[in-house]
């Protein structure tokens, strides 16, 4: 693996073209620019708010600027999740000619995919946080969290990435599938709700990797207070474990690449 | 360092014909089904060696053509060697930098302009971005389209689109550089300055394995060239060698169809000799055809025709056309001629053609395509189709006869 990765390196500078290459893209032939990048958290935290606010109808509780905070924190990374497993499951077939015609790393492409969504994500993310000061949400010290949860969620979704382009090139309907359980997954995740409504049961949804990282996200940023630091560990565990076996899946499918595409 | 560039030993490749799940909707229902079966273990035989048993060498510097009919094994020889696929068994071993001229266009992306597209493309093959930057005037320079880099490549013509491809791929300074057939790309002038860049590639030192079937190219380009056939090598030897070997594989004459009232039984191609498929541009040819009917026929003629690899014809005869009755022949009689040929052809491989043909009714009654292939070899060097055998018999420089204002 030490030579893999040291390849790896050497073509750095084509991982950074070809992150270029689809922000680029992406962004060139849109009217809105970068727009784009912050429309699909908006959609999420306004439908976010939208579920919280039926919430406080029904527990005749008032709604507070913490909760939405707290779904808008919650939002913007998931959004982050979901664009990147989705973009991943085409980035090798969407490239098709480099795959079966030059030979380089090919899991530039995941990455680069993972790296692309995570432009827009820092953009929203800016937004999110100006947002959050206009709001006076405050800070604390635990603020010092997001940058290491942030990182978890990368990890976890390179990992995924590696999975998923990799299998998705052997098998055509994986990327629907994945479709299917991206559009559903934000009921099985603690976007809008979170975990502690569902009272001592509600532990069984932290072991979906991204759970506890939203919520540790939620509770450094809105409710100022330390992520539960066992489930953070859980998650970076599944985390290195999915990126490392990832990794090691992608490099041993990698020669049978250009022959299956 | 030592003088091997690339080695190959003993390399294979099997492929697996037929089919393959590629959606787990089938895989899942294909496996369960095996499972009743009982056949899950029972291995899939078919599979077959598009490689066997392939070694060679190349050292520093030199340049070796790969030849051989569609189906030998170049293309998985070529995608082998540029490490897009891995052989099933054998080893590989490339001493620097390897770069391939394969699909030069591959790396661009149609929405960014060419000035994007240049640097993509570069880091791609290989390039850093200081090296693109340094080699950036070289590179639009030899593509020509410097007014148009910085259009999106999507509005560019296909000639367009395949020079700038070629500029970049063409400057990657590769120690082990593989070329396929990019030379058809562009117009006559650009092809030319491909073939030339290549040669200069090779007189700086680059090791340059060409694979191609056009023998002209590879007789122009290589000094040794490789013959394979059904995925073995059959042959390693200087480029002329190779080539002679590469034309006597050529498919034997496949008996004519049981239906046709009338086919030709044989063509040959000799010298004053004999049967010969190597020639001297200039040298004199006699071409024997025979033709055998099955059912009385009349007013028959032969014709014969040349055709280069680009299917081009340039050069027909008949025998009507040479001034010959058209002949007619009873059941089983036969029909013999014999052309006489002064090959004033350029150097290149030519295909003949041999057909029986009607001229009143213009009906063609069979066809040999190709009959026999030759090739000519040529000591003047001279391009094109034809060899108008030119001398130089006259040459001088003069200076100018007045004096020219200096700025």
């Amino acid at each position: 693996m030490r030579m893999e990765l040291k390849e790896l390196y050497k073509y750095r500078e084509l991982l950074y073209m070809i992150t270029y290459r689809d922000i680029k893209v992406r962004y060139k032939q849109s009217v809105m620019g970068f727009l784009w990048a912050i429309l699909m958290p908006i959609l999420i935290v306004m439908s976010g708010v939208i579920v919280r606010y039926a919430y406080s109808i029904v527990s005749h509780a008032p709604m507070k600027t913490g909760d939405i905070a707290n779904v808008a924190i919650k939002s913007v990374p998931w959004a982050f999740v979901v664009a990147s497993i989705r973009s991943t499951c085409y980035c090798l077939s969407g490239n098709r000619d480099l795959v079966v015609k030059i030979y380089f790393p090919k899991e530039i492409f995941p990455m680069a995919a993972v790296l692309a969504c995570l432009f827009d994500f820092a953009i929203a993310f800016g937004a999110l946080v100006i947002i959050l000061i206009l709001m006076k949400v405050g800070w604390s010290i635990y603020l010092l969290w997001a940058p290491v949860l942030i990182a978890t969620t990368i990890i976890l979704c390179l990992g995924i990435g590696m999975i998923l382009s990799a299998v998705s090139l052997f098998f055509r309907d994986v990327k629907h599938i994945v479709e299917v359980l991206l559009t559903f997954g934000i009921f099985f995740t603690p976007v809008f709700y979170d975990v502690q409504m569902f009272g001592p049961r509600g532990k069984l949804l932290l072991l979906n990797p991204v759970a506890p990282l939203l919520e540790g996200l939620g509770a450094c940023m809105a409710k100022h207070a330390s992520p539960d630091i066992p489930w953070f560990i859980y998650s970076l565990t599944v985390g290195l474990v999915t990126l490392i076996g990832g990794f090691v899946l992608f490099k041993y499918l990698e020669p049978e690449f250009a022959e299956t595409i | 360092m030592s003088d091997v560039a690339l080695r190959m030993e003993q390399i294979y490749k099997k492929f697996r014909k037929g089919e393959v799940y590629n959606s787990l909707r089938d895989l899942v229902p294909a496996i369960t089904g095996k499972m009743f079966r009982g056949e899950l273990n029972a291995s899939d035989k078919r599979e077959f060696w598009a490689l066997q048993d392939i070694s060679f060498e190349v050292k520093r510097g030199e340049s070796l053509g790969i030849i051989g009919h569609n189906g030998a094994g170049k293309s998985t020889a070529l995608k082998i060697l540029s490490r897009i696929m891995k052989p099933t068994k054998g080893r590989m071993i490339v001493n620097g930098r390897l770069s391939a001229l394969i699909e030069v266009t591959a790396g661009f992306h149609p929405d960014l302009t060419g000035m994007e597209n240049i640097f993509l493309h570069g880091t791609i093959l290989g390039m850093s971005k200081r090296e693109i930057q340094s080699k950036l005037d070289q590179i639009i320079a030899f593509s020509g389209i410097e007014e148009f880099i910085n259009t999106p490549v999507k509005r560019y013509s296909s000639g367009m689109f395949a020079r700038l491809g070629f500029a970049v791929a063409a400057h990657v300074d590769p120690e082990v550089l593989i070329v396929d057939e990019v030379l058809s790309v562009g117009d006559y002038v650009f092809q030319q300055r491909c073939l030339d860049r290549i040669r200069e590639i090779i007189q700086n030192g680059t090791t340059v394995l060409f694979v191609s079937h056009n023998l002209k190219s590879v007789t122009e380009i290589c000094e040794r060239a490789m013959l394979l056939d059904h995925g073995r090598v059959i042959a390693i030897d200087k480029t002329d060698i190779v080539a002679r070997k590469y034309l006597s594989l050529s498919a034997p004459l496949a008996p004519s169809e049981q239906s046709k009232p009338v086919y030709i039984s044989k063509v040959r191609v000799r010298d004053c000799a004999g049967e010969q498929s190597t020639f001297e541009s200039g040298e004199k040819a006699w071409v024997d055809v025979e033709v055998t009917a099955r059912e009385a026929i009349e007013k028959l003629a032969v014709v014969i025709w040349f055709t280069d690899e680009s299917q081009y014809i340039i050069f027909h005869t008949s025998t009507e056309r040479l001034g010959y009755a058209p002949f007619s022949l009873q059941p089983g009689g036969t029909y013999r001629c014999t052309f006489e040929l002064s090959l004033n052809i350029a150097h290149g491989t030519f295909h003949l053609v041999a057909e029986i043909h009607r001229y009143d009714i213009e009906k063609g009654y069979d066809r040999q395509e190709p009959a026999a292939t030759i090739f000519i070899g040529s000591s003047i060097a001279v391009g094109g189709a034809v060899n108008c055998f030119p001398k130089l018999i006259e040459s001088e420089t003069a200076a100018p006869s007045t004096q020219c204002c200096e700025v």
